[in-house]
């Protein structure tokens, strides 16, 4: 019976709703074209094929010049070795906690804190961690009674030599994202009773955990990962406020050879954007050896039968750095707010001589224009990514076919490949187009970003939305449309600004594309925030980083409570 | 090119005989304000100066309201972005409707767009106020950096490099580079400089060659294969002598002027360094500074400039470029600029063809507390050629950035 109906939706289907069955192609044209492009026009000019300034010697010249350059060599290692820390860190991290306290109230605890966390852009967060942490920054501030100094210490604690406060910065979100997406692949493996059964057989909690529920939430979560992966080698606002600078990180470096005024040193900086690729790529590919031989080497360990501590050591160290995390970040956006409300704060004094409202009052003006842009940006590339993510999951419901694993490998495309590498050739591919410096190509630009997150945050309750409801709705006679219209999006209503939140705040935090497809003529709170932060006064930058973290949090808090408020008269809804 | 600039040249130097009413009421200036009405500009300009920001914001709403120009501030941290934008326009082909319509610009990167063919005009003899106002035979509006203007960028402001400290924690600041690297080795740690990529770093080196050189006319000639490194080699023994004593050891260096009065305000170093002669008064005026921060030159003098205004060749608003541009120009304009409590620029305005109104508003802006006198500061010393900049840059990066 089912299945009879089925056909007869999907004949229905097929002779009415060809937009719908342009969907999925739309979709992956739309975000997927800029970042192929992009890539191609980036790896010519890496190659020394660049017509518009008469290059034509194809060869390995660029590659080799952009290795000569001062710092390049160093820049390199200082990428590997940062993105490979950080994510080992992250992940292990991620892991630690959620094997410690997976059905515990203080995970659930936990939980609500990180998701707002996630909102705020990295940018900020590490622009408010570089008030925290610098030799006059707030802790050192505090402390200085007891360490009896009057002035900041002449050490270097943020942008060190090794990147450590950079891997710090990168922690702050990737811990909790990687812990939440744990936690959405926990809810697909039901661990509660495997791990009882392990736990009675005299398993620690933690050793209970990995031999049971790690191996199979490990595939769940090993796109996310690798993404975490890309993002610590790749990110340039994060790498701007938090790592060294002579030499700064592999993405930043590119990025000043493709500012520079010298048009030439493109060529190098297209080849240094190739390498940052060709590393991410073959970084990926070295965890994934790194992963078959742990699990070589962790079968041994599985079965030799050993039981493990109880867990309490490994259970208080991973509530301990949970929670430090989730302190700095907080700390991060109180010391902002801190800043921008300070008369004026010198060192040592822990809190500043007296608040004013005045450095508000004088800038609120100028904060006014990047607000809107970063609302209008955000808003629309939501808008376009969610009715495009609907479009594609309506179509998937009515042909009935679900190809999970291909459609997700491809969402995480321009999660993976690194935006330098393709951003400066997706900008030659939009001013061919006339779109450079415009709305259009800027909200393009934030949507091939956007639009995984929305998808992949709304395919998991769309699939799993019961589909009885869509076939009674069928049988009493409403058209597909109208089932879509008035039974799904209704009942979606939650997962769905949940998304969107999720796409907004994506959107704010973004540096590079708007930087790229604005060519200078957008400028959106994250931009100014990352320019100011460069020097200058640090009220006005609090004033700007303080704005750029709250708006992302209100949407997302809002996209909590209005769904909320829209059923508050359906209470099986909330 | 030059003779048909020089009888332009001539040409404004005769309308400006007429006086403002007539350059103001001329029939070409009637229809550049009528083009430019509803036009947006974008204003490519560094951002790193909090003052300047809020100065620009002012003109923003100004223009707007009196001409109905909507300007924009395209704020850039690396005024190198200022050439690379427009350059890669040209290479794509894109000669029309370029993304920037206005330059905040001098020296090194006036001299790569004017070679590469990236501004507009002459256009300076078109704007009223540049006619009535300024001294176009200036030595200092006439060349940026050695490099003939040639009307392709109007004066806005004078910059002189200045140095700051705080006169409670340092009695005596160091007046020579050889009394500088006698005071970072006695105080390790309290001196450092803006990193060199910035244009603040970078004019340091030159301030301490164009101590340590023996000839210095050879700075005003580009610099060449054969003799750069002759000439820069004792500046490099100097830094090489002094950079183990700088803050964080030389290891990190503060992103720009700015930053390093942050540092100075927090305590981290003793002295800062600054363009603008009054920077120091507006940062006590507005509570960053404490009261007791004074400025000093060295005794040789120091290095001054011009900041220059420009348009690009591909602008899509090139009337309403000029029309901020002639307002910045405006006796009201520069009295702002140049009041400390506001942005603290020297305006580049002749005293003697100013109004007697603005000429005592002028007089009577009180420069601060800690600003030194235009007779303090003496002559600025002329910019060496752009392409000692240039070098210099590459030659610290090719010795310290590996």
């Amino acid at each position: 019976m089912a299945q009879s109906l089925r056909q007869l939706v999907v004949s229905k289907a097929e002779s009415r709703f060809s937009l719908l069955r342009l969907a999925p192609f739309l979709t992956l044209c739309v975000f997927l074209a800029p970042v192929v492009a992009g890539l191609a026009a980036t790896i010519l000019p890496a190659l020394g094929f660049h017509p518009a300034l008469n290059r034509y010697d194809i060869g390995l010249k660029c590659l080799l010049q952009f290795f000569s350059l001062p710092g390049a060599g160093r820049s390199l290692q200082l990428t590997i070795w940062t993105g490979f820390l950080a994510t080992a860190l992250a992940f292990g991290l991620a892991m630690l906690f959620s094997a410690s306290f997976c059905h515990t109230r203080f995970f659930r605890c936990a939980q609500c804190l990180l998701s707002p966390l996630l909102a705020m852009p990295h940018s900020a967060l590490a622009i408010g961690l570089v008030f925290l942490l610098a030799p006059s920054g707030w802790i050192f501030r505090l402390a200085s009674g007891a360490l009896g100094i009057t002035r900041p210490p002449n050490v270097i604690t943020v942008q060190d030599d090794w990147g450590l406060s950079f891997v710090f910065a990168v922690l702050l979100k990737a811990v909790p994202y990687l812990t939440l997406m744990t936690t959405a692949a926990l809810g697909q493996v039901q661990p509660a009773r495997s791990l009882a059964l392990a736990r009675a057989m005299g398993y620690g909690v933690f050793g209970a955990w990995i031999r049971t529920v790690f191996p199979r939430i490990y595939p769940l979560i090993r796109l996310p990962v690798y993404a975490v992966l890309a993002f610590s080698m790749s990110v340039v606002d994060v790498a701007l406020v938090m790592a060294p600078s002579n030499p700064p990180t592999l993405s930043v470096f590119v990025l000043r050879l493709f500012n520079s005024k010298d048009l030439a040193m493109q060529l190098p900086g297209a080849a240094g954007a190739l390498v940052l690729f060709l590393i991410v790529v073959g970084s990926i590919g070295l965890w994934r050896v790194g992963e078959i031989l742990v699990a070589r080497v962790g079968r041994r360990i599985y079965s030799s039968g050993r039981r493990g501590g109880s867990g309490t050591v490994s259970r208080s160290l991973a509530a301990g750095i949970m929670i430090m995390l989730l302190l700095f970040s907080f700390s991060a956006l109180m010391v902002l707010a801190l800043w921008s409300l300070a008369d004026w704060w010198r060192f040592p004094d822990a809190f500043p001589h007296a608040f004013t409202l005045t450095t508000w009052t004088r800038h609120i003006g100028a904060v006014g224009r990047p607000a809107f842009v970063t609302f209008v940006t955000g808003i629309s590339a939501v808008l376009v990514s969610l009715a495009l993510v609907l479009l594609c999951l309506e179509n998937e419901d009515r042909m009935g076919s679900i190809n999970r694993s291909r459609t997700l490998l491809l969402l995480y495309i321009p999660l993976l490949v690194p935006q330098m590498a393709f951003l400066f050739g997706t900008q030659v591919l939009f001013i061919r187009l006339g779109i450079v410096g415009g709305w259009i190509g800027l909200i393009w630009a934030h949507v091939l970003f956007v639009l995984p997150y929305v998808f992949l945050s709304l395919a998991d309750p769309w699939r799993s939305l019961d589909t009885r409801y869509r076939r009674s709705a069928l049988c009493l006679g409403a058209s597909p449309w109208k089932v879509f219209f008035r039974v799904k999006l209704p009942m979606l209503l939650k997962p769905m600004s949940v998304a969107c939140a999720i796409g907004f705040a994506v959107s704010a935090g973004e540096y590079l594309p708007t930087v790229f497809a604005g060519a200078g003529r957008f400028a959106t709170l994250t931009t100014e925030a990352v320019t100011l932060a460069s020097g200058g006064d640090r009220r006005v930058l609090a004033v700007y980083v303080f704005l750029q973290a709250v708006m992302p949090l209100a949407v997302y808090l809002m996209a909590i409570v209005l769904p909320g408020w829209m059923h508050r008269h359906r209470a099986g809804m909330l | 090119m030059l003779n048909v600039w020089c009888a332009i040249a001539a040409f404004c130097t005769a309308l400006s005989g007429w006086g403002t009413a007539a350059a103001e009421e001329s029939v070409e200036w009637k229809t550049i304000l009528g083009r430019a009405r509803g036009q947006t500009v974008y204003w490519k300009a560094w951002a790193g100066s909090e003052a300047t920001n809020s100065y620009i914001q002012w003109v923003a709403k100004e223009a707007n309201k009196r001409y109905g120009v909507t300007l924009r501030h395209a704020k850039i941290v690396n005024p190198a972005e200022l050439v690379s934008g427009t350059l890669a326009e040209k290479t794509v082909g894109k000669h029309t409707g370029g993304s920037t319509d206005l330059l905040w610009i001098n020296g090194e990167n006036f001299s790569a767009m004017k070679k590469n063919g990236l501004l507009y005009g002459p256009f300076t003899c078109e704007l009223p106020n540049f006619v009535n106002y300024v001294d176009a035979n200036n030595s200092a509006f006439t060349h940026d950096f050695t490099v003939p203007v040639d009307g392709l960028e109007a004066p806005w402001g004078k910059a002189q490099f200045v140095f700051i400290y705080d006169s409670a924690v340092l009695r005596v600041p160091p007046k020579s580079m050889a009394e500088l690297l006698k005071f970072a080795k006695k105080n390790p740690g309290r001196f450092t400089h803006p990193q060199v990529r910035n244009f603040m770093g970078s004019t340091f080196l030159k301030q301490v060659l164009y101590e340590i050189v023996k000839d210095r006319s050879v700075l005003f000639r580009p610099a060449m294969e054969d003799n750069f490194d002759k000439v820069t080699a004792p500046l490099w023994t100097w830094y090489d002598e002094l950079k183990p004593h700088l803050w964080r050891k030389g290891r990190r260096f503060p992103e720009s002027g700015p930053a390093q009065n942050q540092l100075l305000a927090d305590g981290e170093v003793d002295i800062s360094m600054s363009f603008s002669p009054f920077e120091a008064s507006r940062l006590i005026l507005n509570g960053m500074f404490p009261k007791t921060v004074r400025t000093y030159i060295m005794d040789i003098g120091t290095i001054g400039n011009a900041n220059f205004l420009a348009i690009p060749y591909n602008s899509s608003a090139k009337e309403g470029a000029m029309i901020v541009i002639n307002f910045l120009l405006s006796p009201e304009a520069q009295w702002r600029g140049q009041d400390p409590s506001i942005r603290g620029s020297f305006t580049v305005l002749d005293m003697k063809r100013l109004p007697d109104q603005y000429r005592k508003k002028f007089a009577d802006l009180d420069l601060g507390p800690a600003s030194l006198s235009p007779e303090e500061l003496g002559p600025p010393l002329p910019e060496p050629h752009p392409s000692w900049m240039d070098r210099i840059i590459d030659e610290w990066h090719n010795r310290y950035a590996n």
